[in-house]
């Protein structure tokens, strides 16, 4: 190895490097791509989790839609009301109030509730258990599986399954539609976050099938639809329908529901509360009086003893 | 032409890149998840390594051997193989959007990958001319797409499998890549 030959090696590199450089320096001039501005701010305030729920090829997609004025400044149903308002103020509009909505699972058939046909103990995955016979385990062939295919698809963890019912977290929920497009059985549909009645089945079947497979099941009775007074329930193929434009939550169909099966989503939750308490003090109140009385009774069998040597 | 033949059956084929060579093992591994995603990867390739091995070749023959220096051929071919992905992903960008749409973010990933550098290598060691270099990086890079697409096939049915705890993940890729390689030995009695 002579001197010569790594000084000639050094500069044959350096000269490559550096016309590559100058190279590639003029072309970024030449080729460089007028990018919008407003698109990159508007992309910074997007989630980024490109999760696709807006309709377009994840949030570069959105970012450049909205830049260009072509889709609303509120598409993105991820964002919070504050990075809607910030997207607004770039594009000089103001943000048009969008509804949040959430996902929910039209069905309430836990393991206790809903009786199983047979033991599955394949894949773990709905739309594989949803090709067997008699469509899954449940016996219920509307009802929810449980095998989890919408927790997988959740980009957000905002679904879990419970007691085997895929259940929404409401706060969590992002109404990216994910999940929705994951159920095999169509029982995930988004509904406004304020909506308070909701109803918990989604089974097409006669009220004595129903009864027959599932204690939480809606029979079709129409009750709720008769009962409301503002016709926002109608029963369409045997389960009842909330029209939540009409809907004002006052929860009437939910107390006249003799399966229990329309539930009053924070309302329902806030008067078990107020009962459990209630409940509670009255228990705590019984038990003090017992405790008193015990008390009582044992200061005065005390006493006696303390007589007893005395005399 | 039947040399030419030849050449590109052998390396599409009897000495996959992937299955015999075991060159880009990292994206034949990493991006072979889906279908879709495997088939864009291998465009990007084959577009990439067709480019180079033609870009290499000509470098090579028409300066490198009047100027003696062929001894810096990987470092050359390195600097200039990034170089010119760099150079194709902003022509792109402007003059074909759509393209560079399709193509993605895969075109940036491949560019330093040991396949395409290895093409460019072999194609100087086995002193091809011109001609049959463009076609052995063609050859080469259409065998890389074919394993990582059956791959990914093969993977996305796999998903559904209930393997022991132990083979879960990448194990079980590799068990697999290593079956294919055996089925692909099967072709090295064509030639």
């Amino acid at each position: 190895m002579s001197v010569q030959a790594i000084i000639i090696a050094t500069v044959v590199i350096a000269a490559v490097g550096l016309f590559i450089g100058i190279f590639l320096g003029v072309a970024g001039v030449k080729f460089e791509v007028e990018v919008d501005e407003k698109a990159v701010a508007v992309r910074e305030e997007l989630p980024g989790a490109n999760c696709g729920g807006c309709g377009f090829a994840g949030c570069d997609g959105l970012a450049a839609a909205i830049a260009a004025g072509t889709a609303p400044v509120n598409g993105c149903p991820v964002c919070s009301e504050e990075a809607c308002n910030k997207i607004a103020a770039i594009m000089g509009v103001e943000a048009g109030s969008g509804e949040k909505m959430v996902a929910f699972v039209k069905c309430a058939g836990t393991c206790e509730k809903a009786k199983e046909k047979y033991q599955y103990s394949g894949v773990q995955d709905c739309n594989m258990a949803a090709a067997l016979p008699g469509a899954g385990s449940k016996a219920c062939s509307y009802g929810c599986m449980g095998y989890g295919s919408c927790v997988a698809a959740c980009p957000f963890d905002a679904i879990h399954v419970v007691d085997g019912v895929a259940v929404v977290d409401p706060v969590e929920c992002k109404a990216c539609s994910k999940c929705i497009a994951a159920c095999p059985k169509k029982l995930i549909e988004l509904v406004p976050y304020k909506a308070e009645c909701r109803v918990e089945c989604s089974s097409h079947d006669k009220g004595k099938d129903v009864m027959a497979v599932c204690s939480v099941g809606c029979i079709g009775c129409g009750i709720c639809a008769k009962q409301c007074p503002k016709e926002a329930i109608t029963m369409e193929n045997n389960v009842a329908h909330i029209d939540y434009e009409k809907c004002i939550s006052c929860g009437i169909c939910a107390a006249k529901c003799p399966k229990g099966i329309i539930t009053m989503n924070a309302k329902a939750q806030k008067i078990k509360e107020i009962d459990a308490k209630k409940k509670a003090e009255a228990a705590a109140k019984a038990k003090e009086a017992a405790a008193a009385k015990a008390a009582a009774a044992k200061a005065e069998a005390a006493a006696k003893a303390e007589e007893k040597p005395e005399a | 032409m039947g040399n030419l033949l030849i050449i590109a059956i052998g390396s599409a084929l009897v000495s996959n890149v992937v299955l015999s060579q075991f060159l880009g093992i990292c994206p034949f591994l990493g991006v072979s998840k889906k279908v879709e995603t495997a088939a864009g990867m291998g465009v990007a390739v084959i577009f990439v390594i067709t480019l180079a091995s033609t870009i290499t070749i000509l470098l090579y023959d028409f300066i490198m051997v009047p100027l003696n220096i062929e001894y810096l051929q990987t470092i050359v071919f390195i600097l200039v193989i990034a170089a010119l992905v760099q150079f194709v992903e902003m022509f792109l960008k402007k003059s074909m959007p759509s393209l560079y749409n399709a193509l993605g973010v895969y075109l940036p990933l491949i560019t330093t990958n040991c396949a395409v550098l290895g093409v460019a290598l072999t194609n100087v060691q086995k002193s091809y001319n011109i001609i049959e270099s463009i076609v052995n990086g063609f050859a080469t890079a259409v065998g890389f797409t074919i394993s990582i697409v059956i791959l990914a096939g093969i993977r996305e049915k796999m998903e559904y499998n209930d393997f022991p705890a132990a083979f879960k993940g990448s194990p079980i890729v590799l068990i697999t890549a290593s079956l294919m390689a055996i089925a692909f030995f099967g072709f090295s009695g064509i030639i």
